[in-house]
């Protein structure tokens, strides 16, 4: 696993006016206000506040599964609002890496299945395809439960499986939204260290949503929304 | 494709209680499709011995009424009639009335040249119109009960009362590539005739034209000779005739087409609404795939493919089984068919209505998980 490539001026991602306002019914709810962001390679990013802040539509966005109302979003130099549907497609498979709160794996396959899943997307070979599975699942040290289906895990495992998923095919930028949110301190405390591990062992940009205190310790700047609003700023180093 | 087969397969069995319900279903309304279908053609295999150079002329008021031996002269001298033969039913019983096969009591002399899309020998014919007692079977008769030459044939009269031996002299075949009807038998009329005390009479009379495009102007003028008569005659074409035969059940076509269309689409339509079930309660799951970079179209394809796959299955095994089951059981619904054979074409259709039914069901829930936004499906607004 290498490190990302850096792009322009050392950005991966640079969100500039977003505003997005969900419509439920004829009711107007506003998520975001006018939000500039910009998180530079490698950093680890986690996302506090309360629930309806805003910070898992920032996920969104960055992932490329939701578009800003307005406002623009660029991820590894890539204009969102340029892209088409299957263009986003693309552009998450190559870029994003998802770790989501329920794990969200597929019950129907092994862990070696459901991590190769993103790889099927590409054009590596059987061979080339096991041997990327094996490597991202030695990261989170489940080799040997790689033939195990998920209701055969428990959560901390079903939660690194999903880890090896998110970094199988080395992507640009992990995404996770309270990844440690289902799991006992135990299985926490190794999920992030684990994600530590990737930040720190592979230079790896995270951006992370966390409602634990705990968790937003592990990384290099917390940011804390309140209604759509960047409220405060806080880096390892001031804390 | 061949990298996302495993995912296909294990989503098909995710379930394997509800796949095989869904399967048995399909196998069960495509088997009952093909049996259907094997009726109607069989319905017009039956049809293929007819000729467009032959009428049939039979008495007016009904069949099971004869017509005079002496109107034979009478037909051969009306203008466009080129040959004359008759028949008789005969009706006789073979072991029980579970063996049904027709038999007919032919002129050996003009039948035979009259039907001459049958192949015999020379010898065959030669002894058939010599020996009185002298029977001809169609191969398939043949076939199903080991008939072979020299061999007794014994029928219980039932219209013509009283025990009837016959000997096996000839082996009616089909030409090759024709499906013809060869399970009959055909014993004389003249030996018929004789045993019943001479009374010469006869069943119907078929006559061979000498221009095929005459037969309405034809069979106008057989009638019309006969017209005032004692027995006053029906002229028709061979093939009218037979329908005739198959119209006298009823509109038995419309009525077996009509129940099992709709016994197919009720089938159908809860494999479909299962199939629908199972890919909805997929949702997330396909949330997920997309949100990992699989495009809409990669899905929609992973879904359909599922649902072919499984409509296909149970099409492939429910055609299978129905080809095999009439070809293994000589199957001809107690002789009323000549053959009841699973054609190649039925089997075509039936493949294709699985392949329709696997993209029409599947077309549904590809869709949906194809337009699905993953944000709405993940349900995440923090």
């Amino acid at each position: 696993m290498s490190g990302s490539d850096p792009f322009l001026d050392g950005l991966i991602i640079r969100l500039r006016g977003v505003t997005k306002v969900y419509l439920r019914g004829d009711v107007e709810v506003p998520v975001l206000a006018a939000l500039d962001l910009d998180v530079p390679a490698g950093e680890f990013l986690a996302l506090m506040g309360p629930s309806g802040s805003g910070k898992s539509t920032i996920l969104n966005l960055v992932s490329g599964i939701d578009y800003p109302t307005t406002g623009g979003v660029w991820v590894a130099g890539i204009d969102l609002g340029e892209l088409s549907s299957s263009q986003l497609a693309t552009f998450r498979s190559r870029h994003i890496g998802f770790i989501f709160q329920s794990y969200n794996l597929i019950p129907v396959l092994t862990a070696f299945q459901n991590v190769e899943l993103p790889l099927l997307l590409t054009g590596l070979s059987r061979k080339e395809r096991r041997e990327h599975v094996l490597a991202a699942l030695e990261i989170v040290s489940l080799v040997d439960r790689m033939e195990h289906f998920p209701r055969q895990l428990s959560g901390g495992q079903e939660q690194r499986v999903a880890i090896a998923r998110a970094i199988v095919t080395d992507p640009t930028l992990l995404v996770a939204d309270e990844p440690t949110g289902d799991l006992d301190a135990t299985s926490a405390a190794d999920v992030l260290g684990l994600l530590q591990r990737l930040h720190a062992e592979f230079g790896k940009t995270i951006v992370m949503v966390t409602h634990d205190p705990h968790a937003a310790e592990r990384a290099d700047r917390v940011l804390h929304l309140e209604k759509g609003i960047l409220v405060e700023s806080q880096r390892r180093a001031d804390r | 494709m061949e990298r996302f087969l495993p995912l296909i397969w294990r989503n098909a069995m995710r379930s394997k209680r509800r796949t095989v319900l869904t399967v048995s279903s399909i196998i069960v309304s495509l088997f009952l499709f093909a049996t259907i279908r094997t009726v109607l053609t069989s319905f017009d295999a039956s049809l293929e011995t007819a000729d467009a150079a032959r009428l049939v002329t039979r008495r007016s008021t009904s069949l099971t009424f004869p017509l005079p031996l002496s109107y034979r002269d009478r037909l051969a001298q009306i203008p466009g009639v080129e040959a004359v033969t008759w028949s008789s039913w005969f009706g006789g019983v073979y072991i029980d009335e579970r063996h049904f096969f027709m038999q007919l009591a032919v002129d050996p002399e003009t039948y035979i040249p009259m039907y001459s899309e049958y192949v015999l020998e020379p010898k065959e014919i030669e002894d058939f119109q010599r020996e009185r007692t002298a029977c001809i079977v169609g191969e398939k008769l043949a076939a199903k009960y080991g008939f072979g030459h020299g061999d007794r044939i014994t029928l219980q009269g039932t219209i013509y009362p009283g025990t009837w031996d016959f000997v096996v002299r000839g082996i009616a075949r089909a030409p090759e590539g024709r499906d013809l009807d060869t399970n009959f038998m055909l014993l004389s009329w003249d030996y018929l005739n004789e045993r019943i005390g001479n009374p010469g009479v006869v069943g119907i009379y078929t006559t061979k034209l000498s221009d095929p495009t005459r037969a309405g102007e034809v069979s106008r003028l057989i009638d019309a000779t006969f017209a005032n008569s004692a027995a006053e005659t029906k002229t028709e074409t061979e093939k009218a005739f037979q329908l005739g035969f198959i119209t006298m059940l009823g509109n038995i076509r419309t009525v077996i087409f009509a129940i099992g269309t709709a016994i197919v689409i009720a089938i159908f339509l809860v494999s479909m609404n299962t199939m629908m079930m199972a890919a909805r309660e997929r949702t997330k799951e396909m949330a997920i795939l997309k949100a990992i970079g699989f495009t809409d179209a990669a899905v929609l394809g992973l879904v359909l493919t599922e649902s072919i796959l499984i409509a296909i299955t149970g099409g492939i095994v429910g055609t299978a089984f129905a080809k095999a089951l009439f070809h293994f059981s000589d199957f001809t619904v107690g002789g009323f068919f000549p053959s009841f054979v699973v054609t190649w074409g039925t089997v075509a259709r039936a493949l294709g209505i699985a392949l329709a039914l696997g993209i029409i069901s599947g077309a549904i829930p590809a869709l949906n998980a194809s337009r699905l936004r993953v944000v709405d499906a993940m349900r995440h607004t923090g």
